[in-house]
């Protein structure tokens, strides 16, 4: 069924051949088809994630949205696009004129580049199978950070700089979790590759969401966190720092930062796909394709499988957004440092503890583990266990951060708000009342 | 003698000086054109001033040079979230000055109107607050029901902000048709609509860490102050005028004066979204108790208030609204003068925000409700 469109794959890949020798069409001109085809599917990603943002806030808010430009408003993103380009891009005088310059392609090129190492589906849907790969998404979307700090700074203004500031610290804090939660996962994977770690759920048949269900938070909460978006939004809090770092860019330098906020979000949710929601592997998917010798189909399938997974998530984002209010500074600091740290640390200890006992189980007669060949593959009795250490973890965690936390003000906020009374005072008696604080 | 000098630099250079950062009067969340002064340790204020003034408009010596039905409309500029309220306090001066005998049909809109206003300025006000502290949605789901009020607000008086509601003696013109059922219609669907905004934030962890125990006023200093409206019963002070010097029909309500405990932003919330709640209390009983007959009371050609000086002050959304007006017996004031409710509510900002951070700055703006035109008049 879907083979017939996919034959032409196929066919492109002997008809390269008979011009190039195997090396050039295997490591030059395919993986430049394949560049080409991410950065177009990311950037259209990322233009329409704006249109469904807007659309889906538009839904949650009782009104319609973008309507009037094309059916639906479909052509919106072009047409903003546009209109940026054509803008005037205004440099303050007082700018450090080149660091401004250059500091919104650093944000684009540190998100955009994340991008190679992500497995959108097995085989040819993957860039580069770098085998450190978990490192390197680490690594290259903390550059990011740079762009916001250089921007903030040479913009030359007070509420940028601020901005800047705040936008380094909380990216500085909150990547420290985001990384100690990925090391649970890697665990039960045993590679650091971003593909090694689709197939070791794979081959095990479960997502780690379900061996981790604390470390799936901390790095949902922290990847929000990272990428500065609502409830988390403070480098850009329009109603406090007007537009935070960015307050002096204007035109297509000003949508480059846009561009880069959603491309890292795009990053963040892909990420979060494939350490805990299976990335592009779905039940069934192998059995029907790939057993059947349709592989090419098998690909594509996957491949939306991966779409509609970082989808969900990125529909995540945008309802979070549109519903809570945003935190305070040093809230956001408490939370970071205070809640997500020691939490991913005891989701560290208590992975360790699961394996150490599975393995422990396996040699002593009870059998828990299958193999150890791609990542941790386990038995239902193993299975049932590591989920039961799972779900262990969430009231262990929980009991242990309140322990730490109790004495916070944030803590027990419900308790602290008070009541308010309804009086019926009488008519016509201009007396005070006495001041009523009755502690 | 040179290492001396090293040593002083880098204590300069490691001071954390202070930084002076102007809020305003072009800033998203000042609501209008106030501008802040904020003088910053890191994001800690430590110092706060005020400049108002950028919406003078110098109505109060406007007045003096019009004749007293020619004053109405530029009240309703005052606060032009509650222009109704605005007008109110206007035209029910100069009827007790000069003993008017205003009909109990035109006190009985005239309170259900105020009361409407009072709604649509508090939805306002839950909206943009709501805005400040981060919550977006909240805003325009407080307007799809403001929009209800504006429009009720169109047919009766033709205006949906600046509506000159109010003639000195009574009403420009009755109640139209539907006016009723259009009301209850509103206040039939409206409680479900608080409950909905309460739903969202009263439970919400952001939400009451952004607000409990934030721009705390006790109930002493907000006397001293001179606060006035919700915000001083956020601190628990019992004082109402609709209930201490009732005026319309007040007299003859039923309600309840919520009160707060803590004088905190979250306290000064719950307050204004239990007013909204007696509000359509006091709306029911009006549009069930309506009574009959004229809505204007006789009034001469010329409106002469006898030599004198009077004052009289109403309870509006935002506070005590009240007027002094001198009348030197000819067709002009002599000197009116506007007691407003905002531009008092605004000295309290200083001591509420030292101490605490800049987001707390703007969600302190948000909770006493200020609106620029009354303050720069």
């Amino acid at each position: 069924m879907l083979l017939a469109f996919l034959a032409p794959l196929n066919f492109v890949d002997s008809l390269l051949l008979k011009f190039f020798s195997e090396q050039t069409v295997n490591y030059v001109i395919w993986p430049f088809i394949q560049v080409g085809a991410v950065v177009t599917i990311t950037a259209l990603w990322v233009a329409y994630a704006t249109y469904l943002e807007r659309k889906i806030s538009a839904f949650m808010q009782a009104r319609l949205g973008p309507m009037r430009v094309g059916p639906w408003g479909l052509l919106q993103p072009i047409a903003d696009g546009l209109k940026l380009l054509v803008k005037e891009d205004f440099i303050p005088e007082s700018a450090d004129r080149w660091i401004f310059f250059i500091a919104p392609y650093i944000a684009v090129v540190a998100a955009f580049i994340v991008m190679a190492v992500v497995p959108f589906g097995p085989d040819w849907a993957v860039i580069a199978d770098v085998n450190i790969g978990v490192l390197f998404v680490l690594a290259v979307s903390s550059v990011g950070v740079l762009a916001l700090i250089l921007a903030g700074w040479s913009s030359n203004s007070k509420y940028a700089l601020l901005g800047a500031l705040r936008s380094s610290a909380q990216m500085v804090s909150y990547e420290v979790s985001m990384g100690l939660a990925i090391i649970g996962a890697l665990m039960f994977a045993r590679t650091l590759s971003l593909s090694g770690i689709v197939v070791a759920q794979q081959s095990d048949t479960i997502w780690f969401l379900l061996y981790q269900p604390i470390g799936f938070m901390i790095f949902l909460i922290s990847g929000i966190a990272e990428n500065n978006r609502a409830p988390f939004d403070l480098p850009e809090a329009e109603s406090e720092l007007v537009a935070g770092f960015h307050t002096e860019y204007s035109g297509f330098r000003w949508s480059l930062f846009f561009m880069a906020e959603y491309a890292a979000m795009v990053v963040v949710t892909a990420v979060a796909t494939t350490l805990y929601l299976g990335g592009w592997y779905f039940p069934f998917v192998y059995r029907f394709t790939e057993a059947k010798g349709h592989h090419n189909a098998y690909v594509v399938v996957s491949l939306i499988v991966f779409l509609a997974k970082a989808g969900l998530l990125l529909y995540l984002y945008f309802w979070l957004r549109w519903t809570l209010p945003r935190f305070r500074y040093d809230q956001l600091m408490d939370l970071g440092w205070k809640w997500l740290l020691p939490a991913a640390l005891i989701n560290i200890v208590v992975s360790a503890i699961a394996i150490v006992t599975l393995q422990g189980l396996n040699g002593s007669g009870i059998h828990t583990i299958k193999s150890m060949s791609n990542g941790l593959n386990l038995t239902p009795t193993g299975k049932g266990i590591a989920i039961g250490f799972g779900v262990l973890n969430l009231f262990l965690t929980a009991g242990i951060l309140s322990l730490i936390n109790w004495r916070s003000r944030d803590f027990n906020l419900k308790k602290q708000r008070s009541k308010i009374r309804l009086v019926d005072l009488p008519k016509g008696k201009p007396a005070v009342a006495p001041v009523a604080s009755e502690q | 003698m040179h290492q001396v000098e090293i040593a002083t630099t880098q204590q300069t250079l490691l001071d954390s000086p202070q930084m002076t950062l102007n809020m305003g009067p072009q800033h998203p969340s000042t609501h209008g054109v106030l501008r802040v002064i904020l003088k910053l340790d890191g994001e800690t204020v430590i110092d706060l001033d005020c400049d108002v003034g950028y919406l003078h408009r110098g109505m109060e010596k406007i007045a003096e040079n019009r004749m007293y039905n020619m004053i109405a409309p530029y009240w309703d500029r005052l606060d032009y979230i509650a222009a109704v309220s605005n007008g109110l306090v206007w035209v029910e001066t100069v009827e007790q000055m000069m003993g008017l005998d205003v009909p109990r049909r035109a006190h009985y809109l005239r309170t259900i109107l105020t009361e409407l206003n009072r709604i649509a300025s508090h939805l306002l006000w839950l909206g943009t607050h709501a805005l400040d502290i981060g919550a977006v949605t909240i805003l325009l789901w407080a307007f799809r029901e403001r929009e209800e009020i504006l429009k009720i607000f169109e047919r009766q008086f033709g205006a949906r902000l600046t509506c000159h509601a109010w003639r000195i003696g009574g009403m420009p013109n009755d109640a139209y048709d539907d006016f009723e059922s259009d009301v209850r219609q509103f206040i039939n669907n409206f409680p479900n609509r608080i409950d909905e905004y309460e739903t969202v934030l009263n439970e919400n962890r952001i939400w009451l860490s952004r607000t409990v125990g934030i721009g705390i006023i006790t109930g002493e200093e907000a006397v001293a102050i001179g606060l006035s409206g919700p915000s001083l019963r956020g601190s628990g002070v019992a004082w109402d005028i609709r209930k201490s010097r009732p005026y319309a029909a007040y007299g003859e309500m039923d309600f309840d004066v919520p009160l707060g405990e803590n004088g905190d932003t979250y306290d000064r919330y719950l307050v204004r979204m239990e007013e909204m709640r007696q509000a359509l209390r006091i709306i029911r009983q009006g549009i069930d108790n309506l009574p009959d007959g004229p809505v204007n009371a006789k009034v001469p050609k010329l409106i002469k208030p006898p030599i004198g000086d009077y004052y009289h002050s109403i309870e509006g959304p935002k506070g005590e609204i009240g007027c002094y007006l001198v009348s030197d017996g000819t067709q002009q004031p002599w000197r009116v003068r506007v007691r407003p409710p905002c531009f008092i509510n605004l000295q309290a900002l200083k001591q509420m925000s030292i101490g605490h951070l800049v987001a707390d700055v703007v969600a302190i703006i948000g909770t006493l409700d200020i609106v620029l035109g009354e303050i720069d008049r």
